[in-house]
């Protein structure tokens, strides 16, 4: 049981209560849970990283208990109470330094200090539907459901959140555009964050602007989107729908790049891999199955027997052939730095900034004096 | 012929036919590819077989002729028939020679071949439901059709129609309510499924059956589970009215009949087999000697009624008593109907699927 824990590198939680681990390696998956207790109660709503090394996994069910599981020892090493059945399954799990925030679908958001029973609560308004940490900030969280638009929230100020996106414009008969954001994803190396809607927008916010509006709208087929996933390549990101559809769409003008095929039944959890441009999907059709973003191929099947809900990847390598082909590509990568770097030295003797410097004020004062020119002639 | 010729023909043969071969596949796509194979196959044929017909003196083509390439019709067409007869004396020949070794060998002949079939030949499905699989009979057990396998509902089934139907879908309806016990067929006054479904919850009915027409021709059913789903949508095809069939029986009894269900193997076959199941009460009558037969092969599933009789010890009789009908699945969906928000288990894509002929998915 240990060794196979230690092996596996997808994680998936499915409907029946079963935390499920994959190797691709050895290509078996194994189940990590008593089969004699078995109950529809205990299903994974969510899964999470217990902490950055990756060797707890949290799992969120549906009776408000929260389970850490000890990948290095292959148990379930703590269980906690964080909520009941009152108000609703877990939208989300993430984990702050020294904290778990869990979040439900009635929208109360709670921080659980480690050591101290205390907790502090914040209110997301009803329906929400997912919960997502900001990974490069992990105090900020993002929550968002049907009805209830998106809102970003500092954990260190629990009173207001910081963001609260604002309904699009009315449509052309004049009419409000309903709001169900189904998940959300915040973008690495900038304060934008993406959302899916069920019906059927991908939308892309962006904090920091004034605008509390998205600054892009793509829409992909006509099916409700219910998982997104950000690839490691960065620049677009990947859709699921209800009925089996994958897509990778394009976050500058918001057009379908290519799309993931095999797959049967609607999409449940979606996530790339952090490193590798690879895609795991699971839902309905019992499959968890793993694409590749570029060329697009179906890599791994895997039938797991259970409804699936929700999907994990730590960040190892997931197969041997992997391992040895991210090794190469790093390797080659750190080559290519120092000969670049090696180049950059050489070139320092010429000062081609000044230059260009140069060229670029006349040209600035020509473009200014034709303005003054224009505004001249208008005032004519 | 000019022998000196041949050689030449057959290059512009080759080359015609591959042009053709092209711009077929251009002209139709995928389907039409198989029929260019088989051609082909043919063509081959055709140059492989005069090595069998160099016996005969006056069939002594070269060895690389084909009779596709006389010109003259009348002549093509005698030689091809020459050729079939040639080929089917050759065939006959050798089912005799076998017959007679296998007499020969009496007891010691080797067993008889089984005929290769797409069904046989199916491609392993890893879904493939194992009886003694802990973790599939744990979600069987709890899914939404366990009320009714723990006897604690009865069924009770809702028929309608899309709006408006014609006379052939109605009677189909109303037949379909004789083979289905405790089945009520209502009238659909342009009525939404969506407004109809909480109705059918809140008056105790466990299933709800949409029949769809397209030109006068019921050609979908929706069959779907209430309270809360799965529901199935099917296409329906080659319907039987009881008038339109020979040597039926008498109108089937009130009896609840026994159902049989063929060949659900896969776990979305099982779900699919639980559904039907579960339209039928559970203690049929015996006494009424009426069956409901789901058949599955090949993914269509074929629906029969029969009764049967102990004719003696041995011999047993049946009499189809009708309606009968092929369903072929389309989708099966999680939660009451909901075309627009539901979310799918299955759905069918025939690109995606159906590229590998020997693949079945119940």
């Amino acid at each position: 049981m240990v060794s196979n824990s230690l092996d596996c590198s997808i994680w998936v939680g499915s409907e029946t209560g079963i935390l499920k681990g994959i190797s691709l390696k050895k290509k078996q998956a194994f189940n990590f849970c008593e089969m004699s207790c078995l109950s529809r109660d205990q299903e994974v709503c969510a899964l999470g990283w217990g902490d950055p090394q990756e060797s707890e996994v949290l799992v969120g069910c549906a009776n408000g208990v929260v389970k850490t599981f000890s990948t290095e020892k292959g148990i379930f090493t703590e269980t906690r109470e964080c909520g009941d059945h009152t108000q609703g399954k877990f939208t989300g799990l993430a984990v702050t330094d020294s904290a778990l925030v869990t979040c439900v679908e009635s929208g109360l958001l709670k921080v659980w200090k480690e050591g101290s029973t205390d907790t502090v609560e914040m209110n997301a308004g009803g329906g929400v539907c997912r919960m997502r940490q900001n990974k490069s900030q992990r105090s900020r969280v993002a929550t968002g459901g049907k009805e209830n638009p998106l809102k970003v929230w500092d954990l260190e100020r629990p009173d207001k959140p910081i963001f609260i996106a604002k309904n699009v414009a009315q449509d052309w008969l004049d009419l409000r555009v309903p709001i169900w954001v189904r998940d959300i994803a915040f973008i690495p190396d900038s304060d934008k964050i993406v959302t899916c809607t069920g019906h059927h927008q991908v939308r892309v916010y962006d904090p920091s602007s004034p605008q509390r509006r998205p600054v892009l709208e793509a829409k992909f087929g006509e099916y409700p989107l219910t998982a997104l996933a950000l690839p490691a390549s960065g620049g677009s990101v990947v859709v699921g729908n209800t009925q089996g559809q994958l897509a990778i769409l394009d976050l500058r003008k918001g057009l379908v790049r290519g799309c993931l095929k095999n797959l049967a039944g609607g999409v449940r959890g979606l996530e790339c891999h952090p490193t590798l441009p690879l895609v795991a999907s699971c839902g309905l059709d019992r499959f968890l199955r793993v694409h590749n973003l570029e060329d697009h191929k179906l890599q791994h099947k895997v039938y797991l027997k259970s409804r699936l809900n929700c999907v994990l990847l730590s960040s190892s390598c997931l197969e041997l052939s992997g391992e040895d082909l991210s090794g190469d590509v790093e390797e080659v990568k750190q080559e290519g730095d120092a000969e670049e770097d090696e180049v950059w030295d050489a070139m320092e003797t010429v000062t081609d900034k000044t230059k260009k410097r140069a060229n670029e004020e006349p040209e600035a004062v020509v473009t200014e004096a034709e303005s003054k020119k224009k505004r001249k002639m208008a005032k004519k | 012929m000019d022998r000196a010729d041949l050689p030449e023909k057959n290059m512009d043969f080759d080359e015609e036919s591959k042009q053709r071969t092209g711009k077929k596949k251009k002209g139709k796509g995928k389907k039409s590819t198989k029929v260019i194979k088989s051609e082909e196959t043919i063509v081959k044929k055709d140059e492989t077989e005069p090595a069998s017909m160099d016996a005969a003196p006056e069939m002594a083509f070269p060895p690389t002729f084909s009779v596709s390439e006389i010109k003259n019709k009348q002549r093509r067409h005698v030689m091809f028939m020459k050729y079939k007869q040639e080929k089917r004396k050759v065939r006959l020949e050798i089912r005799k020679k076998r017959k007679k070794e296998r007499e020969a060998l009496g007891d010691k002949a080797p067993p008889k071949e089984v005929p290769k079939t797409i069904e046989n030949q199916r491609v392993y499905d890893e879904t493939t439901v194992d009886p003694g699989d802990e973790e599939v009979a744990f979600d069987e057990g709890t899914d939404e059709f366990s009320a009714y396998f723990n006897r604690l509902t009865n069924p009770k089934v809702l028929i309608t129609t899309s709006d408006r139907p014609k006379t052939r879908t109605i009677m189909f309806c109303n037949q379909l309510a004789t083979v289905i016990p405790d089945a009520h067929v209502y009238y659909r006054r342009g009525l939404a499924l969506k407004r109809i479904i909480p109705q059918c919850v809140s008056r105790g009915f466990t299933y709800l059956m949409v029949i769809n027409e397209d030109r006068k021709v019921p050609n979908g059913m929706v069959l779907c589970h209430l309270p809360d789903g799965p529901t199935a949508h099917f296409k329906i095809s080659n319907v039987r009215l009881r008038k339109e069939m020979k040597r039926r029986g008498k109108e089937p009894t009130a009896h609840s009949p026994e159902v049989i269900l063929n060949n659900f193997t896969t776990r979305l076959g099982h779900s699919i087999g639980r559904l039907f199941a579960a339209l039928y009460p559970h203690d049929p009558h015996f006494v009424g000697r009426q069956v409901a037969t789901f058949h599955n092969q090949r993914d269509f599933i074929f629906f029969r009624f029969h009764r049967y009789i102990f004719k003696n010890e041995k011999r047993v009789g049946i009499q189809e008593l009708g309606p009968r009908f092929t369903l072929k699945l389309r989708s099966l969906q999680k939660g009451s109907f909901d075309s627009k928000f539901g979310e799918y288990e299955w759905v069918h894509k025939r690109h995606e699927m159906d590229s590998c002929r020997r693949k079945f998915h119940l």
